[in-house]
């Protein structure tokens, strides 16, 4: 219970701030200055929008069918919390440590799209019908390369234990029960004969200790933002065309909760690419020589200091992946249909089946 | 200027080319959105030379001023004003309402010497109306009437736009009718005592 106030409260935290740092960054790319009035610099924009959002009149459209169209922003929102459950976010903190997080993961955030489904055909409006069939073409679409994106993940890792595969990323490896005698090596090959087990840092962040896994981030942050219908892949609800895809019929409280999902669905892909290839709560920063920086920037585990290092490392990356796709929405265009299908089944999905058959021989290489 | 076709580069590395290109630029521009434009008036030197940062300004707040030639809300010195209604005449969307009274003393010149009639118990001008055309300001005798750079007044009530300029109260545009009519009624009185002693002399 108090796991799950804690993280409601730390991802409303993280909502608010993304949707503010949204609009600021929207604004500087295109050289203007974002809100200003409310609070100092605008800060208190998002906060106003969600209690405005809240006194609005909650309408129910008259020839909506009205136990789909109240049901689905509450199982969408459920789909994207239930995923942050196995999220670790320090060495001694994860909600719920399950030993298949992974594979939870990945299923409880399918269920999303039902609840998409379920509000562009409860709404009963042509716009979200449209809005919902697409989302649901495109994000099963890109579960497809995603998954095998995570896939080679965890067959370097050999564990579908998030928290197993942070530890393996770091300095503290040895730290974790049933991996004390294991070791690091330089890109993963014992050959190299470059010991990193006790170096940490970036050195071993899942990207480094198989290269092949860059390629497999790059697809999945490509997949992810599909999955988060984040432009440039924002068929879904393309506002010039389809006003706001399958939310259209929503406003008040329901509106609130489906942009919450929608953000924290952004949050929480970014955390699973932080925790899966980018090293998770560990520091980047490598022991060097006498001058340990992996672990004056780690703190001791079980402790305050290591809780709030593995927060503030994860968060911090989190943060520069949120930016990106930020990025990517105020650079690049809106993809056509044809194009979003080619870019998954075509170029997605070969490399990524690639990535997982090179990832297979290079964990017989690691051992 | 000879044409070419532009040709069109497809193939993998071109596209991560220009994807690279395209989150440059944005990142280009998120990095110089410390500096911000200042609201300089067009004549001045820094006027062309901020190409980079924050253009917009926060209007209300600031704005880059305007020319002083421009077409923008009128404004009548009524002190000036002589009333002659060539304004209201000119007018081509006749917005403006002059109502006149003549004065039965003495009510002084204007700033330029021009000896004052005519009192305005109503002088109003329709900024809904107004095209802004500044013929009324031509022909203005005493240059009474004039633009200023204000081209800010939206108002929520129409009624609102309505611009009274008279310096008159509804009493004293009473009064001064009344002083007008007594003087009239006088001079008819007087005219017609001196018709009568014209008449009886004879
Ligand atoms: S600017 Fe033109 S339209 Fe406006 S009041 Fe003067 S004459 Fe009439
Ligand atoms: S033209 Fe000028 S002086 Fe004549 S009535 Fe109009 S504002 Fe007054």
């Amino acid at each position: 219970m108090l796991a799950f106030l804690l993280t409601l409260m730390l991802l409303l935290g993280i909502v608010i701030v993304l949707a503010y740092a949204e609009r600021k960054v929207a604004a500087f790319m295109q050289d203007r200055m974002g809100p200003t009035e409310a609070g100092p610099y605008g800060s208190l924009q998002a906060v106003l929008d969600v209690l405005k959002l809240l006194q609005k009149e909650d309408i129910v459209p008259a020839a909506a069918d009205k136990k789909l169209f109240k049901l689905a922003p509450i199982l969408i929102f459920a789909a994207v919390f239930a995923g942050f459950a196995v999220i670790p976010f320090a060495p001694s903190i994860v909600p719920a440590g399950i030993g298949i997080g992974v594979f939870y993961l990945l299923a409880i955030i399918s269920l999303d799209v039902v609840g998409l489904l379920m509000a562009g055909w409860g709404s009963n409006n042509k716009y979200a019908m449209l809005g919902a069939m697409r989302s649901v073409a495109q994000i099963v679409s890109y579960e497809i390369p995603a998954g095998l994106a995570i896939l080679s993940a965890v067959m370097i890792c050999q564990s579908l234990d998030f928290q197993e595969i942070s530890y393996q990323q770091g300095a503290l490896m040895n730290q974790f029960p049933g991996m004390e005698y294991d070791m690091n090596w330089l890109f993963g090959i014992r050959e190299l004969g470059i010991n990193t087990t006790t170096i940490g840092g970036i050195t071993t962040w899942n990207i480094f200790r198989a290269p092949m896994l860059l390629v497999a981030f790059v697809i999945y942050f490509i997949a992810s933002l599909a999955e988060s219908n984040r432009a440039p892949f924002d068929i879904p609800e393309a506002e010039s065309e389809l006003v706001a895809g399958f939310h259209v019929e929503y406003s008040g409280f329901r509106f609130a909760v489906l942009f919450l999902a929608e953000y924290s669905m952004m949050v929480l892909v970014s955390l699973v690419a932080v925790v899966l290839f980018l090293g998770s709560w560990n520091t980047p920063l490598p022991n060097i020589g006498p001058v340990s920086l992996a672990y004056w920037t780690t703190g001791t585990v079980g402790e305050l200091s290591g809780i709030l290092w593995g927060v503030f490392w994860l968060l911090s990356k989190t943060f520069v992946l949120l930016f990106l796709q930020l990025q990517v929405r105020w650079t690049y265009p809106r993809l056509r249909v044809d194009q979003l299908m080619h870019l998954c089944w075509k170029v997605l999905t070969p490399i990524a089946l690639g990535v997982v058959l090179l990832a297979g021989l290079w964990r017989l290489l690691m051992i | 200027m000879e044409r070419t076709a532009v040709k069109h580069k497809t193939g993998f590395w071109d596209v991560v080319k220009s994807l690279g290109s395209g989150l440059s630029l944005t990142w280009s521009h998120f990095l110089k959105a410390g500096n911000r434009r200042t609201p300089e008036y067009v004549s001045d030197e820094n006027y062309f030379k901020q190409k980079d940062g924050l253009v917009t300004l926060k209007y209300p707040y600031e704005a880059i001023p305007v020319p002083d030639n421009g077409r923008y809300r009128l404004h009548n010195e009524i002190d000036d004003c002589i009333v002659c209604d060539l304004c209201a005449k000119v007018c081509p969307v006749n917005c403006i309402t002059i109502e006149s009274v003549k004065a039965t003393e003495d009510i002084g010149t204007t700033s330029d010497g021009t000896k004052k009639r005519l009192y305005a118990p109503t002088f109003d001008i329709d900024m809904a109306k107004c095209c802004y055309c500044g013929l009324c300001t031509t022909v203005c005798p005493t240059d009474c009437l004039t633009m200023t750079p204000v081209y800010d007044f939206s108002e929520v009530d129409i009624k609102n736009m309505v611009y009274h300029f008279t310096d008159l109260t509804p009493e004293q545009a009473e009064e001064k009718k009344q002083m007008f009519a007594k003087q009239q009624e006088e001079m008819a009185a007087a005219k017609a005592a001196a018709l009568a002693a014209r008449k009886s002399n004879k």
